[in-house]
């Protein structure tokens, strides 16, 4: 549990980490919080050999409004998620997920940017962000690249993040004032990933569903967008049938790993669970 | 008497004696973080010490090339098997008779191993030279399940012992069998289980757990070539016993080895044992000079050093239909990994497991253990309990609620019916044991009217008929515990740890101002002696309890004792500080008698000093008289106050307790919640009533960590899984349930102090209550027995299996 050897750089800009990412090649990790990249090295299944600290760049942190988009810089805590009336207003889905995510201690120090970056399926954020249309802002010597949280995850660890480049930002498009949201996560116990998770965000209409987006956590080798399943309640009235149907559709696209959460045939069962809870806890909360 | 002078409950409160909810004195130190751990120690050109560690099973090895490690600056040695024959260390002896690799000599025996150790001038060099290390393996099949040990087709071991026809327990069947334990008369069980009405039989699992402290296992060792002395800082729970054990093994004179244990965060029995890490970090500061530090870390630590448990039950109760128990059959294959190195008193490879009757009232019983070798790591500890009493206690606790489950009845009912009566006290069990004191059914039914355990009964029927209904997808288990255990070894005439008997001490020395300090053999790790010690000694000597201070640990000053673990040191150290203290009051008699000018028999003690019969202004404090004792003691007599005892206890002690939870299950998810857990505890006689809360407190959070998800865990290729605490379930303060407790008073008659013990209690007795629980909650659907751990997954599986999900559920 002790990492290997590392040299450490604290750039005060993101020019100059991008520079430093150029130069330094495929070595180079950006560090954020590190709770995710630093547990992995202390087991050395991560060996970067120079580490570029992204704390110093203050650009890189804070949320703002930007017309009809909230943005959020890649280095703002989750724990400032959760500070933020902005978001508590605004993208209250953001603050219940980020609530579920391990304990105060991760959350001082575990950033958005990080965790939508890191690849894992188990990170909460990754589906959440693809429920809410989000685009993730990439930065490298290239230039900017804006791509869409739905096209970014493409295996575990794996992101369309090229070699060199650096998240600066995710945009979340702002939900309408009416809509009803819903992160469900079964997980062991504080601290744990989790073992099946779905989020919702729907707008109701004269008691039917009018809108939905439905995304999977921990149930493949990425975050999921559950298209079919949210079109199964689409004008519905989110009756036992639908909600069912809506169930077997997200199930037929969870593959999930076994491991001590449970078997991929009782994580596929509580993910569907998952899908239906959040399905009516969200419809619950629609105006 | 004036305004002044205090009332008797001014001068008893003053002492805070026994029976007084005395703020813990250490925590003082240990809320600021002050704490002094074996990690805070850093001696002058410290090196530092870690493990390469194998990734197989089982595996041949072909070679070790240290050459690569050795060229990283600041790797100063690698210390492999071959370096460690030099000095005959290659191999150690276990507590239980065997012997273990150091390091792997020739081959591995499970994942994790440790095969060589670096020693660097820092942490991170360290583990730069073990990845710096190559091991050349050749794999083997490994051995995973237990019940395939002693197939005639299955992998031989240890071959260092495969010709060996007879092991430290007799002879040996199998060359991965290590003992076989036989206890009770087979007969008059045979004859039981023929005449019966109603048997039940079942296999009855306990798996395989690890004590997991808050603090890894880790040393310090310091050689002084010039003085020829070894000093050795260390988490040990047992710090005499490391002593004599590296004497024998390291053939150094006892007197000029000192071991230290500093404060200690939690043992719970993982550090009880001798460990490769203590061998080699003492090995490499005889070869380098420098001063060796080994820290675990904590994987390591789960992976590693001391498992518990892993104990296969095939229990069978014989009873009549009216519900009395005639018999107990229990056949226990223990998976005792790839050495035997159970902690256990060295006459016991079982422990004390046949205290398997519990409190019931069995006319016979037989018990066979047999232990078994697997690829697994060693230990088998007794992980906050005595040893092999919690698998005890789960073994009759699930055998009587499954044999009540068969009869009909209620399985408190059962228990009633079966337990020993307070007139059978000493009670002699039908597997060997002088049961001391208790008082059974008095505390079952307290806990009963607490609960109220009808009323629950009828809320479960009702949620029972709502199930079968499809009004609710969420069922009810009450699950009910009634443990007996044994705690205190212990007697000199049948325990004893390598020879060493299993007595305690303590040693009293009074200062002339009139306050003291207390040395003694056993070992805080948490439990708060130098809070509970002083208070037993003011009550004894009427001193005030913040005037005694007690220290522990070191080997050079206290007296000699055998530590702390099995719930032994209240029964055993507890005994000998009363027995050291009642000495002190006998020369203070003495003294008081001369100053007051009367013969000792006319002299009465009260609370804080002596006073004459019949005159009551005639009085002498003992605070005054320490003063004399030293400056102006009686012509003839000795000065000085100071008292050693060193006691060895006529018997055991058995502490009991009712435990019931109450917990809902919804069957979708497996998802449970403790909805109620009430836990009555009888230890005898109460030292200090908060500290035994919290002692329960403890214990019950572990035993539902244990019961509900806890779990070391192998694969068919015996790679350890659950080895971080990612998997390996530790409940945090939102997964823990309230807990309820209340108590009971029934002392131990032969203790002086009337003390049992008790912080291994709600580990012995929560397991089954909580497991009990959710058998009892799925009963009704058909189940018999589900084994632990009750995690989610499981119960779903349970619920799966009973057919309550249905496969296609999400088809409209
Ligand atoms: C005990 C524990 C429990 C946890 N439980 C959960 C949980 O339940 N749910 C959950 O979602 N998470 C959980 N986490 C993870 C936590 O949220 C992490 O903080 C998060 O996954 C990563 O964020 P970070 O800022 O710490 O990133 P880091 O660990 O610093 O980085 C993670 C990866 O992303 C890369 N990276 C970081 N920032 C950028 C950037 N701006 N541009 C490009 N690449 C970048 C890094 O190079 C690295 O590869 C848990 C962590 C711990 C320790």
């Amino acid at each position: 549990m002790i990492p290997g050897q590392f040299q450490y750089y604290r750039p005060a800009t993101t020019a100059e980490a991008i520079g430093l990412m150029a130069k330094l090649g495929d070595d180079a990790r950006p560090l954020a919080g590190g709770h995710s990249l630093i547990p992995m090295m202390k087991l050395r299944l991560a060996t970067p050999e120079h580490l570029v600290d992204l704390h110093g760049i203050a650009s890189l942190k804070g949320i703002r409004r930007e017309g009809d988009r909230i943005v959020i810089g890649a280095m703002t805590t989750q724990h400032d998620l959760l500070a933020s009336d902005e978001i508590a207003k605004m993208l209250p889905i953001l603050h219940e997920t980020s609530l579920l995510i391990a304990d105060p201690q991760v959350r001082y120090m575990g950033t958005i940017g990080g965790n939508v970056a890191n690849g894992d399926p188990g990170n909460d954020m990754p589906a959440l962000m693809m429920t809410l249309g989000a685009t993730y802002h990439l930065e490298g010597q290239g230039g900017v690249r804006q791509v869409p949280a739905a096209e970014f995850y493409q295996g575990a660890y794996f992101t369309a993040l090229e070699p060199g480049e650096i998240l600066t930002a995710i945009a979340v498009p702002t939900p309408a004032a009416n809509h009803g949201y819903a992160y469900e996560k079964l997980k062991r116990k504080i601290g744990d990933y989790a073992t099946a998770a779905a989020a919702v965000v729907l707008t109701m209409s004269g008691g039917k569903v009018a809108t939905c987006s439905i995304g999977l956590t921990n149930l493949s080798e990425t975050a999921l967008l559950a298209d079919e399943a949210a079109k199964a309640v689409i004008g519905t009235s989110l009756d036992d049938a639908s909600l069912k149907r809506a169930a077997a559709a997200a199930e037929a696209i969870m593959s999930p790993a076994g491991d001590g959460r449970g078997s991929p045939e009782y994580r596929k069962y509580v993910g569907g669970i998952m899908v239906i809870r959040a399905l009516q806890h969200a419809a619950a909360r629609a105006k | 008497m004036n305004d002044m002078t205090p009332t008797r409950e001014e001068r008893e409160a003053r002492l805070e004696g026994m029976g007084c909810k005395r703020k813990r004195v250490e925590d003082v130190r240990f809320t600021q973080g002050k704490g002094n751990y074996v990690d805070d120690v850093k001696l002058p050109g410290m090196l530092h010490g870690d493990f390469v560690r194998s990734p197989h099973a089982h595996a041949r090895i072909k070679s070790i090339n240290t050459e690569k490690a050795l060229k990283i600056p600041g790797v100063l040695a690698v210390l492999t098997a071959e370096t460690l024959k030099t000095v005959n260390l290659a191999w150690m002896p276990t507590l239980a008779g065997d012997v273990q690799m150091v390091l792997a000599d020739g081959k591995v025996l499970f994942q994790n191993q440790e095969v060589a150790f670096v020693v660097a001038t820092d942490r991170y060099t360290a583990d730069d030279g073990i990845n710096a290390v190559e091991v050349e393996y050749e794999p083997l099949p490994p051995l995973v399940d237990p019940f395939k040990s002693m197939n005639s087709d299955a992998q031989i071991l240890r071959e260092d012992i495969k010709d060996k026809k007879d092991g430290a327990h007799g002879p040996r069947k199998h060359p991965n069998h290590i003992f076989e334990w036989t206890v009770g008369d087979k007969d008059l069980t045979d004859a039981a289980f023929k005449k019966a009405d109603v048997t039940i039989k079942e296999l009855i699992s306990y798996h395989r757990v690890h004590p997991s402290p808050l603090e890894t296992c880790q040393c310090v060792c310091s050689f002084d070539k010039v003085k020829g002395e070894l000093t050795i800082y260390g988490t040990f729970q047992a710090p005499h016993v490391i002593r004599t054990v590296v004497a024998l093994i390291a053939k150094l004179p006892e007197q000029k080895i000192h071991v230290i244990s500093p404060d200690i965060g939690g043992g719970f029995g993982n550090k009880v044992g001798a460990y490769p890490g203590y061998i080699c970090a003492a090995v490499a500061t005889i070869v380098t000079g420098k001063s060796v530090k080994w820290v675990e870390d904590r994987m390591e630590n789960l992976t590693t050093t001391s498992f518990a448990r892993d104990y296969h039950m095939t229990t069978e109760i014989a009873a009549t239909k009216e519900g009395k128990v005639t018999g107990l059959r229990v056949h226990v294959l223990a998976d005792h990994g790839a050495f035997d190195a159970c902690a256990d008193p060295s006459k016991w490879p079982a422990g004390f497991f046949n205290i398997v009757t519990g409190s019931y009232d069995f006319p016979a019983a037989h018990l066979t253990v047999d232990g078994v070798y697997t690829n697994k790591a060693p230990g088998g500890v007794a992980y906050r309990c005595s040893f092999r009493v919690t698998e005890a206690a789960y073994c009759i606790e699930r055998g009587m609620d499954i044999l009540a489950q068969k009869l009909g009845m209620d399985p408190a009912e059962l228990r009633l019916k079966n337990f020993i009566k307070p007139e059978q006290f000493p009670y002699h069990s039908a597997l060997g044991w002088e049961y001391d004191s208790g008082d059974y059914a008095t505390a079952m039914k307290k806990a009963m009217e607490t609960t109220q355990y009808a009323a629950l009964r009828r809320e479960q029927a009702a949620k029972r008929e709502a199930f079968k209904r499809g009004e609710t997808r969420e069922i009810m288990g009450i699950g009910v515990s009634f443990f007996t255990e044994i705690v205190g070894a212990g007697p000199s005439k049948n325990c004893d740890i390598l020879g060493i008997a299993m007595f305690d001490s303590c040693e009293i020395r009074m200062h002339p101002t009139g306050t003291g300090i207390a040395r003694m053999g056993s070992k805080s790790q948490g439990q708060g002696h130098e809070t509970t010690w002083a208070q037993i000694i003011a009550t004894e000597i009427g001193i005030p309890a913040d005037n005694i201070m007690v220290e522990e640990g070191n080997t050079d000053t206290a007296p000699y004792g055998l530590g702390t673990y099995g719930s032994r040191s209240t029964p055993v150290a507890g005994a000998a500080i009363a027995m050291a203290a009642r000495k002190i009051k006998a020369k203070a008699q003495m003294i008081a008698a001369y100053k007051l000018e009367v013969h000792e028999d006319d002299l009465e003690w009260d609370i804080d000093g002596f006073r004459v019969k019949g005159l009551p202004e005639k009085f002498l404090g003992m605070k005054d008289i320490c003063w004399i004792a030293y400056n102006s003691p009686p012509p003839g007599l000795e000065p000085g106050l100071e008292a050693v005892s060193y006691y060895d206890p006529p018997n055991m002690t058995y502490p009991f307790g009712a435990y019931i939870c109450v917990m809902d299950i919804e069957v979708d998810t497996g998802v449970y919640k403790v909805r109620r857990f009430y836990a009555l505890d009888d230890c005898g006689t109460r030292i200090n009533p908060m500290i035994i809360e919290g002692q329960v407190h403890g214990g019950l959070t572990e035993a539902f960590a244990i019961a509900m998800g806890q779990e070391i865990h192998y694969d068919n290729e015996g790679n350890v899984l659950g080895g971080s605490f990612m998997d390996f379930f530790l409940p945090t303060a939102v997964e823990t349930p309230h807990w309820e407790t209340d108590f009971t008073v029934t002392p131990s008659p032969h203790h002086p102090i009337g003390a049992k013990g008790v912080g291994e209690s709600p580990n012995v007795g929560g397991v089954p209550a909580f497991s009990n629980a959710v058998n009892d909650a799925f009963s009704f659907l058909g189940a018999t027995h589900i084994q632990m751990p009750h995690d989610f997954w499981r119960n779903w599986k349970a619920a799966k299996q009973l057919g309550l999900i249905k496969d296609a559920a999400f088809a409209a």
